[in-house]
């Protein structure tokens, strides 16, 4: 017996032995449900390579997105008989196309990502308090979510942003304040369902205050949650943007918003479609990864949920 | 069940007026309604009297509860670019965007119910990945961008269909697409988990048992079950959708009250975009409302909460 045992060949048997009684971690178990969830790893990856081109935008981009040619107006992309001076082409005041969707990633991504956190903020505070205090505090905060509810978002926005006039800053503003109803109502429900549990109760017998209880014990397990929650939202913010810039009454020209692209080729569809195919496409594409990853990021974190 | 109506009915009339007064105050946001009104070249004593003449001088709550008394008895004052009532330019745009509201919302239940039944029939199937593939595209798809595409392939490449204008139903099926398709994957979702949740009980296996199709166990039986809480998504939907046909309607310029909000805001008629927020808001209300208490009368547990 002993003898075996110091045999390398017996011992390479053992392992696999051993494992099956421990059984896999709780982490290697997640990697494996992370690693095995298509839709999260085409959504992180895409997601990844657009945050990527958005910061390296100066070093990737060909030209110069301000930059305007008369004598380079609408050239074709590549594929449509266009040459490799402008890999997609130029639009009607001839900047390269290429550099401007390279250049409106950033806007997508700042505006999403700041929305996003705005908004994140102001509904995690009011959908905990309300979710954890209960009584006449969840009274109040249920009442402000029915009335953002009622008001028709891209109305108030485009009706807002007019007033105040457009710009990044301002659009920014406009959903970080709008785009909190999901947060508050997700928040609220995670944190009422938490707050029962005995880890809780424990710490309120040992004598731990109310903002001890709500950052350490509370926030930790609704965690996941708000992740899927701010991945949902953030692409919520950046449609929300393309259509307000679209409408024109969003971030204003000549800043490359993908919105704005798809407006401004938009006079000449007829002729030259992809001045409009391209822009969208782009978008499509980046709000698509950020659903999957949080659709994705929620399969991971509740596999309880999943069908 | 009385209780649960007065109630509800008490929080939306709240929820009503806290809205008209989110709205009024849209019109305070630029600092002097009566200095943007009269645009950057006017004179000081122009202003004073815009700012008489539209009443801006008075208190901000005295103007409020004026604004709301007249907007009760429909009177929403006169468009500062029509120079007309503003109850009766919304009241005429109204009847297009109704009409666009229903169709999308049959549209989009016509489609995500049947495919959501089919998706919960067969759990993980091809068509279960490819209705959840497609509503997690359909939620990724810019409506702008869609509606653009759609009139380059059908109005345009193809010729099938009008690319904008009100004159004749084929105006409205371009539209109606659009609209309706952002709606499909919740109902779709909804639906799915419903049956899914219901196909599980009791009373299906009995069903099943006793010897029924089944076609019959899944429309007789389960649809019936999980189409409640769908029909209350669909009444907060038309809500929402209704807001959303600004978009819609300036892409396919069909005149209806979302395209005179959007011209109402680039014009700066502030008392249109107020009154078109306010109803817009109200039909949301009203929606809500009346599935709380349809939820309530199909399901008597929803009552106490």
């Amino acid at each position: 017996m002993t003898h075996a045992d110091s045999d390398p060949a017996n011992a390479i048997e053992i392992d696999p032995l051993l494992q099956e009684v421990m059984g896999p971690t709780p982490g290697q178990l997640l990697r494996s449900r992370i690693v095995g969830h298509q839709g999260l790893v085409i959504g992180v990856v895409v997601l990844t390579i657009m945050v990527i081109i958005a910061i390296f935008a100066p070093l990737i981009a060909p030209h110069d997105p301000y930059a305007q040619s008369l004598m380079a107006r609408m050239k074709p992309p590549v594929f449509l008989g266009g040459t490799w001076e402008h890999p997609l082409g130029t639009d009607h005041l001839g900047r390269d196309y290429l550099s401007r969707l390279i250049y409106g990633a950033r806007v997508s991504l700042l505006i999403g990502v700041i929305a996003a956190t705005i908004s994140g903020v102001i509904g995690t505070a009011m959908g905990v308090a309300a979710g954890y205090f209960g009584g006449k505090v969840d009274a109040v905060v249920t009442f402000l979510i029915n009335v953002r509810l009622a008001m028709p978002v891209v109305l108030v926005a485009l009706a807002v942003v007019a007033i105040l006039g457009g710009s990044l800053t301002v659009v920014i503003a406009v959903l970080g304040l709008l785009l909190w109803d999901r947060f508050a109502v997700v928040m609220r429900a995670s944190t009422r369902q938490v707050r029962e549990r005995e880890y809780v109760a424990a710490a309120r017998a040992i004598g731990a205050s109310t903002p001890r209880i709500l950052l350490t014990e509370i926030m930790p397990n609704i965690a996941n949650n708000l992740i899927v929650v701010v991945t949902l939202e953030m692409a919520h913010a950046i449609l929300l943007e393309a259509a307000l810039s679209f409408l024109g009454l969003g971030v204003q020209p000549p800043t490359p918003s993908w919105g704005l692209m798809v407006s401004e080729g938009k006079n000449m569809m007829l002729f030259e479609p992809w001045l409009v195919l391209i822009p969208g496409a782009v978008l499509f594409i980046l709000v698509l990864a950020i659903n999957l990853m949080g659709d994705g990021l929620r399969d991971v974190t509740a596999p309880e949920n999943r069908s | 069940m009385l209780q649960f109506i007065l109630k509800r009915l008490g929080l939306a009339i709240l929820v009503a007026i806290t809205v008209s007064f989110i709205s009024f105050s849209l019109l305070f946001l630029s600092g002097d309604p009566a200095a943007a009104l009269a645009g950057e070249t006017a004179s000081g004593e122009d202003i004073e009297a815009l700012r008489r003449l539209y009443g801006f001088d008075r208190p901000m709550l005295v103007q409020y509860f004026d604004w709301l008394a007249s907007a009760l008895r429909g009177d929403f004052g006169e468009s500062y670019y029509f120079k007309l009532p503003v109850a009766g330019l919304i009241f005429d745009r109204l009847e297009v965007t109704m009409l666009l509201g229903v169709c999308g919302i049959s549209f989009a239940l016509l489609v995500a119910v049947p495919l959501g039944v089919a998706a919960a029939m067969r759990p993980n199937s091809i068509i279960d990945r490819l209705a959840l593939f497609m509503s997690v595209a359909g939620q990724a798809l810019p409506s702008f961008w869609f509606g653009l595409i759609l009139i380059v392939v059908f109005a345009i490449k193809l010729g099938w269909l009008p690319p904008s204008g009100t004159t004749s139903w084929q105006n409205f099926v371009m539209p109606t697409i659009v609209l309706g398709y952002y709606a499909m994957p919740a109902i779709m979702r909804l639906t799915r988990a419903g049956m899914l949740e219901v196909l599980n009980s009791d009373y299906i296996r009995t069903a099943r048992a006793k010897g029924a199709s089944e076609v019959r166990v899944m429309f007789k039986h389960a649809l019936r079950n999980a189409i409640i809480p769908v029909v209350s998504l669909a009444a907060v939907q038309m809500g929402f959708m209704l807001g959303g046909s600004i978009v819609v309607e300036s892409i396919f310029a069909l005149h209806g009250a979302g395209y005179l909000a959007w011209e109402s805001i680039a014009r700066n008629d502030l008392p249109t975009v107020q009154a078109l927020i306010l109803i817009f808001s109200m039909f949301y209300i009203v929606f809500t409302f009346l599935a709380d208490v349809l939820n309530a009368w199909l399901d008597p547990r929803m009552r106490s909460s």
